[in-house]
């Protein structure tokens, strides 16, 4: 630093250390809530330091029935949708864009630029603004409760397919050249070279779009009616109403702590991937 | 765009395209223009008899009281999540950019509220806020403040913000470090030599400098505002009370599958649409004339 200061740099850090705590608040209350037994948590005020029920909580919510009351499929099973949902739109997204940013990248065909278009449009279609006759079009195809259904539609992406353009773009166009001349056909150029070169850039893509599948609330919502078919993070919603009747908030805030575990994991552990990800994804 | 060498022409780039093309034309395009024809009819309350109405559920729309007041709602709610988790941000980020030893630890720290899905946020922030349990009214109890965000509109209100700000927080601050850390250390440590303080320069200096971070982080938080906090919303105040929260995605929910108000909804979703093409060009066109000083 240019200068020193020792009081700023106290201040610095005392500030920093405050606004973890308050981002982390939540997270704390969340995890406090969930080491207690029912009866503490009825009571105001709720507890501030962790109980001892957390091992207790924890069997319950996850091979238990759930909430008394909720009609709800057991939490393992949630998870498990949960993971299926996201490995399946981040894996698909990624695919199909590679796929799609391979023959625009490297071939010259007819509509070629009318296809780039019609993939573009997509990054003006939020799920959330075409509800309703996206839900007809996956009910007609009678995808409702399952995992097409739930993966499928979200899987078109613009964002991965512009970036994968982006990348093949700055790769040498003598890589190409020389193994056209070492008689590599297309889809083994792609899978031999390509792939090869852009493979951090698809793990961090990997990262966020996992988030972004475990994440989907509204979508899954509307179509999964089967209470087997829920994912972990809609059932949260559910047994929030529930609560309204018979609060066990010790369970309810036993499975969020649950559902958020996974997506913070990846965060926390791939934090480089993640944060090139999100800087590649949003460009 | 394309490479100076190519392929020869063959008919295998259409089957790398189909698979994107089939699931946008499927689940992207039909639908869209689903909602654009739906939007021009009036369906009775039994599904019995549709009629062709023309631009009926827009005029409706904009003479509609509630709507307006959505429209309104939803740009105050976008204002506000935006100013405050961005003003959060900066001032970590600011601090942040400061330190010199344990940046990353903080990072790590900071950035993983990212990863909550936006109805978990949500659930969190009911819970610390539960009238009867929650540990924020039990202490404004003591400063007078009676808290219930079940009947009191504003207060609800307030809790969507701070739920759908505290989620944000992370991301704001991720572009606002990233930007920091990229000035020129030149530059601030001519600043110092000329007698600038840390205040100074960051106001004079460091502030301008990150001034397109902070154009970017606006629209994308308006996006984030918009479109993003269904679920949020969703698990606080489902809109309530008496419509307090009831921003323009919950409200297309609602009236398209609580109300099955089907041509009103799709007309509230093709506005939607034009808002979100409007965003995404503003978006580009500042992309492109992104330039680094």
């Amino acid at each position: 630093m240019v200068q020193n200061r020792p009081i700023l740099d106290l201040v610095s850090h005392l500030v920093l250390i405050i606004g973890i705590l308050i981002v982390a608040l939540p997270i704390w209350i969340t995890f406090v809530a969930a080491t207690h037994d029912p009866l503490r948590m009825t009571q105001a005020p709720i507890p501030l330091l962790p109980g001892s029920y957390f091992w207790e909580n924890f069997v319950t919510t996850l091979f238990g029935k759930g909430l008394s009351g909720a009609e709800t499929a057991p939490v393992w099973r949630m998870l498990f949708n949960s993971l299926s949902m996201a490995m399946m739109i981040a894996i698909g997204k990624i695919a199909i864009s590679l796929l799609s940013a391979f023959a625009i990248v490297y071939f010259k065909f007819p509509f070629r630029m009318g296809f780039f278009w019609l993939i573009f449009i997509t990054l003006m279609l939020p799920v959330e603004v075409r509800i309703l006759p996206t839900f007809e079009v996956v009910a007609n195809l009678g995808m409702l409760n399952s995992y097409w259904g739930l993966s499928v539609p979200l899987i078109a992406s613009a964002t991965a397919t512009f970036m994968f353009r982006q990348v093949f773009l700055t790769i040498p166009d003598e890589m190409l050249e020389s193994s056209r001349i070492d008689g590599a056909k297309p889809l083994r150029f792609f899978w031999d070279i390509l792939i090869p070169l852009s493979r951090t850039n698809i793990a961090a893509l990997f990262v966020i779009l996992f988030i972004y599948g475990w994440n989907q609330y509204l979508w899954p919502l509307l179509i999964t009616t089967n209470s087997d078919m829920t994912t972990i993070v809609m059932s949260i919603k559910q047994m929030l109403e529930s609560a309204e009747q018979q609060p066990e908030w010790n369970i309810i805030m036993m499975t969020a702590l649950l559902a958020m575990i996974p997506p913070v994991f990846v965060v926390i552990a791939m934090q480089k991937l993640f944060v090139q990800g999100l800087t590649e994804t949003d460009k | 765009m394309l490479k100076r060498v190519h392929f020869p022409t063959s008919p295998l780039p259409y089957f790398l395209v189909a698979p994107q093309v089939i699931i946008t034309l499927i689940f992207f395009i039909w639908p869209a223009t689903q909602a654009v024809y739906q939007s021009f009819l009036i369906e009775d309350a039994f599904g019995m008899s549709t009629e062709f109405v023309w631009f009926e559920n827009f005029v409706y729309l904009a003479t509609d009281e509630i709507y307006l007041d959505s429209f309104g709602r939803t740009i105050f709610f976008s204002i506000c999540v935006a100013f405050l988790s961005m003003s959060l941000a900066l001032i970590l980020a600011g601090f942040a950019d400061r330190v010199i030893k344990g940046t990353t630890t903080y990072r790590t720290l900071l950035i993983w509220p990212y990863a909550v899905a936006p109805v978990l946020a949500g659930a969190l922030w009911v819970f610390m806020f539960n009238p009867t349990l929650g540990i924020f009214p039990y202490i404004l109890e003591f400063l007078g403040v009676d808290w219930n965000h079940y009947l009191n509109g504003s207060q609800a209100m307030s809790l969507v913000i701070i739920a759908a700000a505290w989620k944000q927080i992370a991301y704001n601050f991720l572009f606002y470090l990233a930007a920091m850390q990229s000035i020129p250390r030149s530059l601030i440590d001519a600043a110092a030599i000329d007698g600038a303080g840390p205040i100074r320069r960051f106001f004079d200096h460091i502030f301008p400098m990150i001034s397109p971070t902070t154009f970017f982080l606006l629209v994308i938080n308006a996006v984030y505002a918009f479109f993003d906090t269904f679920g949020i919303i969703h698990a606080i105040t489902q809109g309530g009370p008496a419509n307090a929260t009831s921003i323009l995605v919950y409200k297309v929910y609602n009236d398209g599958f609580v109300g099955l108000d089907l041509g009103g909804s799709a007309a509230q979703s093709v506005i939607l649409m034009f808002l979100v093409v409007a965003m995404t060009i503003v978006q580009f066109r500042y992309i492109e004339r992104r330039v680094e000083y």
